[in-house]
């Protein structure tokens, strides 16, 4: 008889963290690591960056649909093995990027890009890609999708992204809730809840750690209850602001809705210095339908907007900065937006947003 | 080959327009996995019905508590059985990119292989915290991939109430307004916290973001509880020939309107060469064969709008290092909140000089750990508890960069005054 074979002894994982970043730099970048002189533009989506050394590298930004396969990654290898000796990276925005040292190599390289359906673009006053959440395909507590919303929007803002034809960068992002994972941006699409949770009161006892969710409302309107003799919360409808801060803890809280989870739309968030210090964006425009696959409504008030600030703003004005100098007033007049009461804010410290002067342009 | 696909007329018109298409590389993988042609069909439904159909669990690898985001399908039939079977666990893995996310593509095609055995096959290149996000893997094949991406020297990053995975930005290997080595301070910071980042156990998440110039690529200040945004304390340098070669092409109107006036602290004037003054905190550069900018660096306040828009004409100062900003966060649950200063500068170029930020860093995590309250931010803590407290917890001597005026109400008892003066007095004249 066979000794039983003794059982593999378990892999125990290599705490490395964060690796190195050496191994995967470009051998220029390597070799002119922190000497850099200065960069420009010959063209949207190439920049030209030149070092102390005299040394230079040329950089291709293309556009990706961040949730990559992996024949698309495949493909975007082959091509950097063809023309940027093995290296890519990718910026914040899911663009990615590949470095020549060889200035020919340009040219064919975007052609190369371009035929396979990978957009060059992104660079200086261009909008660049959306960032994005998970959405429906991933996320536990998803509003609306994200990939999708952000394939349709960057449909319509193609030739935005390949050309520098904006007053200055345009930086996008959407979210499908609250939370905001996408993040502050010069224009801002995200989830806005219109009606309180329906909680289904047989799961909450055995689902969620109710102290915890009372405690994650920021209106004190959950409480505890007693619900057809079992345990489980209430909600104060009268208070509720429809935020979803209960549902992620306690999922028997649906806040999503096909009809009542709306989007609205935010702008002028900054977070560079250049300027003005760093700004978050405001909320312009609420209530839009959450209309898959295409989002249109969505997409024609982002046009609009976008439009607008196109058509006014001054060279290098950023959304944010075009607002400061047109006024509010002006932003919801040039644009057509409707100014709302639930415009005006009314959380803590909201005092500090309205106007303490007699600035007023007529 | 893989079973039939499931009819998905709404994720089918998002094949259509230029931009590249997710769903068409969905489609692609679903030729040969049952696993994607279920996926395509979960998420036709959610198109469909306008909801989400995912919750989370509990799924790890061996030794951490973090790192994998469970999913389970509810998309259920009338037995409790998963209608979209080979899809009912798409578990995403979290794992650490380099800094400034370079890849070599032996790599990237590494994660590929890895990926196409033991997951879907599809992979996001970047999630919002900067996590490589491999995107879709059943509880089974969770632990083989992640053996097999941690031997190519990959690591999870975090999720839940713990460190999280960090981004910096593209910085000196690529860009000449770089003032640290942002990848560097990077790995120090993070790789000092794997525990935490492991095995969560803070009163809820932490970031730590390094951007390498006041432009704050990695939108740090809005974003992380710690931001590392690089700066200079010396002067603005200057170069002439690039200078000129800027003015020749864009001209007067342009150096006036999109440089001179756009200065936040009017630091720029225009003036003749000849009365350019010859001070020690000024920077001049000429543009002609007579006119020249003047800056006065001791108003500048490093924004990086006329660097940006001469870049090689004016450039950072060379004594450099970083400003600290501790505290930003996105909305819930109390507002969102900037990150406010909390080191003017922090000089970033010794070893020593890195060695005092992962300190920061240390004492900044053990304060949090301490003191806030569950599922608070360093934010709403420092909010909570005033920054002046905060600071006394974390060593820091108070700065007139924190704040933006001094106070505006009279609700402070100033009995300790007299002693206060005493103590910067004494440790003014000890320096």
């Amino acid at each position: 008889m066979n000794a039983p074979t003794p059982a593999a002894p378990l892999r125990k994982a290599i705490e490395s963290g964060v690796p190195d970043n050496k191994p995967h730099l470009h051998p220029t970048l390597l070799k002119n690591y922190g000497n850099w002189k200065y960069h420009d533009r010959p063209r949207p989506g190439v920049l030209h960056h030149v070092s102390h050394t005299g040394d230079e590298i040329w950089t291709v930004r293309a556009g990706t649909q961040r949730q990559m396969d992996v024949y698309t990654i495949r493909k975007l290898c082959d091509i950097a093995d063809q023309f940027a000796e093995g290296f890519v990276r990718f910026t914040i925005r899911s663009n990615i990027e590949f470095m020549v040292a060889d200035q020919k190599k340009v040219d064919p390289m975007i052609a190369e890009l371009e035929k396979n359906g990978f957009p060059v673009g992104g660079t200086g006053n261009s909008v660049s890609m959306v960032s994005h959440t998970q959405g429906w395909l991933h996320c536990d507590i998803p509003g609306t999708d994200a990939s999708g919303v952000v394939k349709s929007m960057m449909d319509e803002l193609y030739n935005e992204f390949k050309t520098e034809e904006m007053p200055n960068r345009v930086h996008m992002s959407t979210s499908c809730c609250e939370i905001n994972c996408g993040g502050q941006a010069d224009i801002a699409i995200i989830i806005q809840h219109t009606k309180p949770p329906k909680i289904n009161h047989d799961l909450v006892a055995n689902v969620c750690e109710r102290p915890t969710v009372v405690a994650r409302c920021p209106v004190a309107a959950i409480r505890p209850a007693l619900v057809n003799g079992k345990p489980s919360l209430e909600v104060d409808e009268k208070k509720c602001i429809c935020c979803g801060a209960c549902y992620p803890p306690c999922p028997p809280m649906q806040i999503n809705d096909p009809e009542h989870s709306k989007l609205a739309i935010w702008v002028g968030g900054k977070n560079s210095n250049a300027r003005g210090k760093p700004t978050f964006m405001k909320m312009v425009a609420s209530g839009l339908p959450n209309n898959a696959p295409r989002w249109p409504e969505v997409n024609a008030v982002v046009g609009n907007i976008l439009r607008t600030y196109k058509a006014d703003a001054r060279p290098w004005e950023r959304l944010a900065d075009w607002i400061d100098r047109i006024g509010w007033p002006r932003f919801f007049e040039k644009t057509g937006l409707p100014f709302t009461k639930y415009l005006i804010d009314d959380w803590r410290g909201s005092r500090a947003n309205l106007n303490a002067s007699t600035h007023i342009r007529f | 080959m893989a079973k039939p696909m499931h009819p998905t007329p709404n994720l089918d018109q998002l094949e259509s327009g230029p931009w590249p298409s997710f769903v068409t590389g969905l489609k692609r993988l679903a030729k040969d996995k049952d696993y994607v042609v279920d996926i395509l069909g979960h998420l036709e439904h959610s198109y469909q019905t306008r909801k989400g159909y995912w919750k989370g669990g509990t799924v790890g690898v061996r030794g951490y508590g973090g790192g994998i985001i469970p999913r389970f399908t509810e998309i259920k039939d009338a037995e409790g059985k998963p209608v979209f079977k080979d899809a009912a666990e798409f578990h995403t893995i979290r794992v650490m990119p380099p800094p400034g996310m370079h890849y070599n593509t032996a790599t990237l095609r590494q994660f590929c292989d890895i990926w196409e055995k033991h997951g879907s096959g599809l992979i996001a290149l970047h999630g919002q915290s900067g996590d490589i996000m491999f995107q879709g893997a059943t509880t089974e094949n969770v632990q083989k991939a992640f053996d097999e991406i941690n031997d190519m020297g990959f690591d999870l990053g975090g999720a839940g109430p713990a460190v999280r995975t960090s981004m910096s930005c593209v910085g000196a290997s690529r860009c000449e307004q770089s003032c640290y080595d942002e990848a560097k301070a990077h790995r120090e910071v993070l790789n000092t916290f794997l525990d935490d980042i492991h095995r969560p156990a803070l009163p809820y998440k932490f970031k730590f973001k390094f951007s390498g110039c006041p432009n704050d690529c990695m939108n740090s200040i809005q974003r992380s509880d710690m931001a590392v945004i690089g700066t200079w304390r010396d002067n603005i340098r200057t170069d002439e020939a690039l200078a000129k070669k800027w003015f020749a092409k864009h001209g007067m109107n342009e150096l006036v309107n999109d440089v001179v006036a756009r200065c936040p602290t009017k630091a720029i004037q225009i003036k003749e060469i000849k009365d350019i003054r010859k001070t020690d905190n000024i920077s001049s550069v000429a543009v002609n064969d007579t006119q020249a900018l003047e800056i006065d660096n001791k108003d500048c306040v490093r924004c990086m709008h006329c660097i940006n828009v001469m870049t090689g004409a004016l450039a950072t100062g060379t004594d450099k290092g970083a400003t600290i900003l501790m505290g930003g966060k996105r909305t819930l649950k109390i507002g969102d909140l900037m990150g406010t200063v909390v080191v003017p500068f922090l000089p970033l170029k010794t070893d020593e000089d890195y060695e005092k930020l992962v300190e920061l860093g240390q004492k900044t995590i053990d304060f949090f750990a301490e003191n806030a309250l569950e599922h608070e931010r360093t934010g709403e803590m420092i909010e909570r508890i005033g920054l002046v407290n905060f600071l006394e917890g974390i060593e820091v001597d108070i700065d007139a960069n924190m704040v933006s005026t001094p106070r505006m109400n009279p609700y402070v008892n100033t009995i300790g005054w007299d002693d206060e003066v005493a103590r910067i007095n004494a440790k003014k004249a000890a320096a």
